[in-house]
């Protein structure tokens, strides 16, 4: 092995007295796509905002071509020939695509110039894009071109690309590797920055694996298997999900017909003619890459945003379209949304008063007394919230600390038992997991798939198709606020659900075809 | 040097409990400069400003007198921010509240019942509620900002009060004063105890407050002011609707100044007249934060805010600085205490040069 | 002199206020900060530049007085709200009640002094175009500053680098911030700015308008600037249309008092005020057109993790 392109010696990065990175060793060779595999909360994205200047390291030293170099700023990252994509883009959704990508140039370039050559460079790389487009109207897909093109447009030595698959279709993702092969070909450097074992071990030559901000392992991906990357990122063997779909079908316990939304605001999806059942005993799981109306569909189904027709949504064989969410909680309907903080929960508040916020008219008469006052009875509610954190197993400071001091898997692991707590008829759930780490999630999984064999109906909408294949009897694909037919599970392909997030809909919607490559 | 902020995961007990006395202590400080610098004697003007309205009993009732319009209004405008619902428009409320009271005793002088009094309180409450009605439907159902509207009908209220008394309400035996005529006895609103001037207003402030600490610290509907006011859409979760809490705060508060209105004309001044406030809407404002948004704080700070009216008049008197001096005292405090609220989300620290300076450095 | 002329002329006097502190404010909303302390900044620039003009007797050095006024002034909400990260609606409404009485001290020597007015210049050649000459062309160094603000605040946001880091940080802050943007700093300067915008409009209307020191003599205007900004949907050609119609309005009521026609001066002083709620209604009323122009990190506070 010749000399790394960068290098990093003991690298740390303290918050206060915790260790998001303890003492990192890491080594890029030229031309080779190096992964950077662990959990959430590993502290790869730590690791990566020091190397590409936006946190400072609290000690350690980055080496780049072999010599100390001290990286103060995202420009001072850029000048030495690292080029970053974000995970969460730094995109600005009011400006041009030529705008966004100017941004990040030297200041002596005109705006003509930068569209001119990020054309040039997008049609190099297989990445076509519209200089004058707004972003706001682009699709998750191409607003990571963006950011590529962006990358690229400073012929850098070393991209990081941050989780890039997470938000792409499989077939996305494919184009995404030939550009990568591209990249390496030309003898660039790749950090692949990433929790998905199959696709590291399909394009990655080496990897460094992170637990906890320290190094657990450095390997090639190809001699090992995916369990054995499991166990060093994870510590130990995590717990399988035994799948649901063996129990007993009971009734229809949740439908859509023909419901449909019209955007709400101007960057909102609008809902299509949806159709769907869920019969007690099933796990139905939507899949679908983010902004195709996820949210939207939950907020309808939830009945944040109530629709005007009420046979639209039906629990439990009664009409509930017209109705608010507390009237479909009150006709069993559990539901746990996207977003933890601010939506799920309110982050300054303790996590009895985050119980009170999805039960107070489901459990009034526990809950509060008074009469018309409406006294909440606090020792009730902790008693409550106390069983609940002990049935799932959540991990906090103190008795009833603020919700937004928990981490992301534990708060999870706590607005799913609130739900659970009260054995819902119905349940549905966006994004179970999303950004929670591997014990948390398995553990809310298999929760799921008990409702459903306990006779509930359960509703999943991810875009984890590993989770959708863990816990799904049944499997639909939204795309573009339209729901496709729900297949049962083992009938599905990861392929076919790539087709169907394209938008092809087979026999009804043929000509939707054009729309995906 | 610059100034780090670091979240803490809870907010801090001490400091929730600490700020409020620090920006005092601040303000002190700061207001000790400003006499220095204007050449008169810190020492003797804090005294005369902050300890002699205590000493004597006239000057305690003035206290009284002008915190309960403070407090009845720094409660109402409590619930308004906590639910994030910005009324900066009390003091328009007030006099609204103050006209609509004084219906009964100017417009009906020559009706003479136990019942005129009641149905001031009544009318001027109303009053208030109806003026803040105005920013709240414009709010709740034509998504305008109330942050100005609510300031705007400021304005035309004491346009609006100004018309009156020189026009329609104009006294006839006034000489051409801009005044109403004074209020029959049955109007006035009666005096506390018997030792000074003030009157049940402070008894309806004291109400007000408590009352509203009840609600907030035990009821649902508390736990809905403060979660819609932290999360709109944490509050849609729940089930509660901002669009209804709009509604009730503004018109709680709306009320609670049109009371402070009808009060102040009807116990303090008897009549009314083209200015009718020394600016209690918006020092109500300062209240209210320096309270830190908590009925029971709300009660002292505005206490304290009363004893700057007062220890300013005195000043002015003894010292021969301006009254404008008691305006100054009041902004600092507000700022002091939202500088100090910093501390309880955040801790704070000093940073000297480091690794990674000069990438976000603030002007300090 | 015609009437129309006359009534034109003191059009552009009223105007002239309004469009400078909006287009101030409007560079600071850009950045995504909302600086509700226009009027506390407007009435300090005020007595400042009419006491600066007195002590020094020229009211050029008043002028500069006023804006530095405005824009120290304004540190002390950037402070608070950038650096200390305070709630930006409470500090701005701190700042106004501060300015408030501070300016009344700084002033109370002055009340009831007349002031020294500021002369007009005239531009050779274009001054003597009838009827516009006189209206444009003679007029004092605040009128063509206001113009040439309008002109520069639009060549700078929509076509300069800086302009677009601006609007760029109001957009969305942190990306911003992860693209190496000096958020704070950048935030910080056009705080200043709004507030230097503001302390000019307040010495015009010390220096110009009136001329001389009244007490709370800003009357509202500072937050009428604001909601100018709303009304021009953050774009500066809508701040100079949407102050000369509120210029327009507030001297028709003088106007009308003039006259004599039969309205309560009080009815006719309230105008402005009723027309600014109107105004906002009807722009809220199109709440799609808010939300796409609205900086979407407007009023939010940003700590950068460090």
């Amino acid at each position: 092995m010749g000399s790394p392109l960068l290098a990093v010696r003991s690298l740390t990065k303290l918050f206060g007295t915790f260790a998001a990175c303890n003492g990192i060793d890491l080594d890029i060779q030229p031309g080779e796509i190096h992964a950077l595999l662990g959990e959430n909360g590993a502290g790869k994205s730590t690791l990566v905002k020091m190397l590409f200047g936006v946190l400072a390291p609290t000690s350690g030293e980055i080496l780049w071509k072999g010599s100390s170099v001290r990286i103060p700023s995202p420009g001072a990252a850029r000048r030495l020939g690292i080029g970053m994509v974000f995970q969460h883009f730094s995109l600005f959704e009011a400006l041009t695509v030529a705008e966004n990508i100017a941004l990040s140039l030297s200041p002596g370039i005109s705006l003509s110039k930068v569209a001119e050559e990020a054309s040039r460079l997008s049609h190099l790389y297989g990445l076509p894009l519209d200089p004058k487009a707004h972003v706001a109207d682009l699709s998750v897909g191409e607003r990571q071109r963006i950011e590529i093109v962006r990358a690229l447009l400073q012929n850098p030595e070393l991209i990081i690309l941050d989780e890039p698959t997470s938000v792409l279709t499989p077939q996305e993702a494919d184009r995404l590797f030939e550009t990568l092969a591209k990249l390496k070909a030309e003898g660039r450097s790749v950090l692949y920055i990433s929790h998905r074992l199959e696709e590291v071990q399909r394009i990655c030559d080496r990897a460094t694996v992170l637990r906890h901000g320290k190094v657990t392992g450095a390997c090639d991906p190809r001699r090992e298997t995916p369990a054995s990357l499991a166990r060093m990122m994870v510590g130990s063997d995590v717990a399988s999900v035994s799948a649901a779909g063996t129990g007993a079908r009971g009734e229809v316990l949740l439908e859509a017909r023909h419901l449909s939304v019209s955007a709400r605001t101007p960057f909102a999806v609008a809902l299509r003619n949806v159709c769907l059942k869920v019969r007690g005993g099933e796990v139905l799981a939507i899949a679908g890459v983010a902004g195709n109306g996820q949210g939207e569909l939950f907020d309808a189904l939830s009945g944040e945003y109530p629709v005007a027709d009420a046979s639209a949504v039906f629990i439990r064989d009664k009409a509930a379209g017209n109705l608010g969410i507390t009237a479909r909680r009150l006709m069993g309907a559990g539901f746990v949304p996207e977003e933890r903080h601010g939506h799920a929960a309110v982050p300054g508040l303790p996590l009895s008063d985050n119980l009170v916020l999805a039960r107070n008219q489901s459990d009034r008469r526990t809950f509060l007394s008074g009469g018309v006052l409406g006294i909440i009875r606090q020792a009730v509610v902790r008693i409550a919230s106390r069983r609940i954190s002990e049935t799932m197993d959540v991990r906090k400071s103190g008795e009833d600390p603020a919700a937004g001091s928990l981490s992301g898997g534990n708060l999870q692991k706590y607005i799913v038992g609130r739900e659970l707590d009260r054995q819902p008829a119905v349940l549905i759930v966006n994004q179970p997991t999303w950004g929670v780490d591997a014990g948390a999630a398995s553990r809310i999984r298999q929760a799921l798939v008990d409702l459903a064999k306990s006779g509930s109906a359960v509703l999943v909408i991810s875009q984890d198709l590993d989770e959708i294949f863990e816990v799904a009897t049944e499997i639909a694909v939204i795309s573009e606020g339209r729901l496709s037919d729900a297949y049962p599970a083992r009938e599905l392909t990861r392929e076919k659900i790539g087709l169907l997030m394209g938008g092809m809909y087979g026999k009804t919607e043929g000509e939707e075809a054009a729309h995906a490559y | 040097m610059r100034i780090e902020l670091e979240k803490r995961a809870n907010p801090s007990r001490l400091f929730s409990i600490l700020s409020p006395f620090l920006a005092l202590g601040l303000t002190v400080v700061a207001g000790g400069i400003m006499f220095a610098l204007l050449g008169k004697s810190p020492g003797a003007a804090l005294h005369g400003f902050f300890i002699e309205p205590l000493l004597d009993v006239w000057s305690l009732h003035e206290i009284a007198i002008k915190a309960a319009p403070l407090i009845l209004i720094g409660v109402g405008l409590s619930v308004c921010y906590r639910s994030n619902n910005w009324n900066i428009g009390a003091e328009g409320q007030f006099i609204a509240g103050a006209i609509a009271g004084s219906i009964v005793p100017v417009v009906l002088h020559d009706w003479h019942s136990p019942l005129v009094l009641p149905l001031m309180l009544i009318s001027g409450m109303i009053g208030g509620a109806l003026y803040a009605a105005v920013p709240a439907f414009l709010k709740a159902h034509m998504n305008t900002n109330e942050i100005l509207t609510s300031l705007m009908l400021v304005y035309i209220a004491q346009l609006f009060l100004d018309w009156l008394v020189r026009g329609p309400w104009r006294s006839p035996d006034a000489y051409n004063f801009p005044v109403t005529r004074d209020f029959a006895p049955e109007a006035i609103l009666p005096e506390l105890v018997s030792s000074g001037r003030a009157n049940l207003g402070f008894a309806f402030a004291i109400i007000a407050a408590v009352g509203l600490w009840f609600m907030m610290r035990y009821t649902l509907k508390g736990f809905e002011i403060t979660v819609l006011g932290q999360s709109e859409r944490a509050g849609r979760f729940a089930g509660f609707s901002s669009r209804r809490m709009i509604w009730f705060s503004m018109l709680l508060s709306g009320a609670l100044a049109g009371l402070a209105g009808v009060s102040e004309v009807s116990g303090t001044i008897g009549k009314l007249q083209p200015i009718i406030s020394p600016g209690y809407g918006f020092t109500a404002i300062i209240v209210a934060f320096l309270g830190r948004l908590n009925p029971l704080g709300i009660i002292a700070a505005g206490l304290f805010l009363a004893l700057t009216y007062v220890g300013g008049e005195a000043v002015q008197l003894t010292l021969g600085v301006s009254d404008k001096v008691t305006r100054v005292f009041q902004g600092l405090l507000l700022f002091f205490v939202l500088s100090c609220d910093t501390l309880i989300q955040y801790r704070v620290r000093l940073a000297f040069s480091r690794l990674g300076r000069g990438n976000e450095g603030g002007a300090h | 002199m015609g009437m129309i002329e006359a009534i034109l002329l003191t059009v552009i006097t009223a105007a002239t206020p309004l469009v400078l502190a909006s287009i101030g404010e409007l560079v600071t909303e850009r950045t995504g900060v909302l600086n509700l302390g226009v009027e506390g900044m407007m009435v300090m620039g005020a007595a400042i530049a009419f006491a600066a003009t007195q002590v020094s007797g020229s009211p050029y050095i008043g002028i500069l007085a006023g804006i530095a006024g405005g824009a120290l002034f304004s540190l002390l909400f950037g402070f608070l709200t950038l650096t200390l990260v305070a709630n930006q609606v409470a500090t701005g409404l701190a700042l106004t009640i501060l300015g408030l009485g501070v300016s009344g001290q700084i002033g109370e020597p002055y009340v009831g002094m007349s002031g020294a007015k500021l002369q007009p210049i005239e531009i050779p050649v274009l001054a003597d175009i009838p009827f516009l000459g006189p209206l444009l062309f003679r007029q004092d160094i605040i009128f063509y500053l206001s113009i040439a603000l309008v002109f520069g605040v639009n060549w700078f946001l929509f076509r300069s680098r800086a302009g677009l880091k601006i609007r760029a940080i109001g957009d969305n802050h942190a990306s911003a911030h992860a693209l190496g943007i000096h958020v704070i700093r950048t935030r910080y300067l056009a705080v200043m700015f709004g507030g230097a915008c503001a302390g000019l409009a307040g010495a015009q209307l010390s220096l110009v308008y009136t001329p001389q020191w009244v007490e709370n003599m800003s009357a509202g205007r500072g937050w009428i600037a604001l909601a100018l900004v709303v009304f021009a949907s953050w774009r500066p050609w809508r701040v100079l249309l949407g102050g000369y119609l509120f210029g327009a309005v507030s001297i028709s009521q003088l106007h009308a008092q003039a006259f004599g026609i039969g309205i309560p001066s009080q009815f006719l002083s309230a105008l402005p005020y009723a027309a600014t709620i109107v105004v906002l209604i009807l722009i809220s009323h199109n709440r799609r057109m808010t939300l796409i122009n609205t900086p979407a990190s407007l009023g939010k506070p940003f700590v950068p993790d460090r």
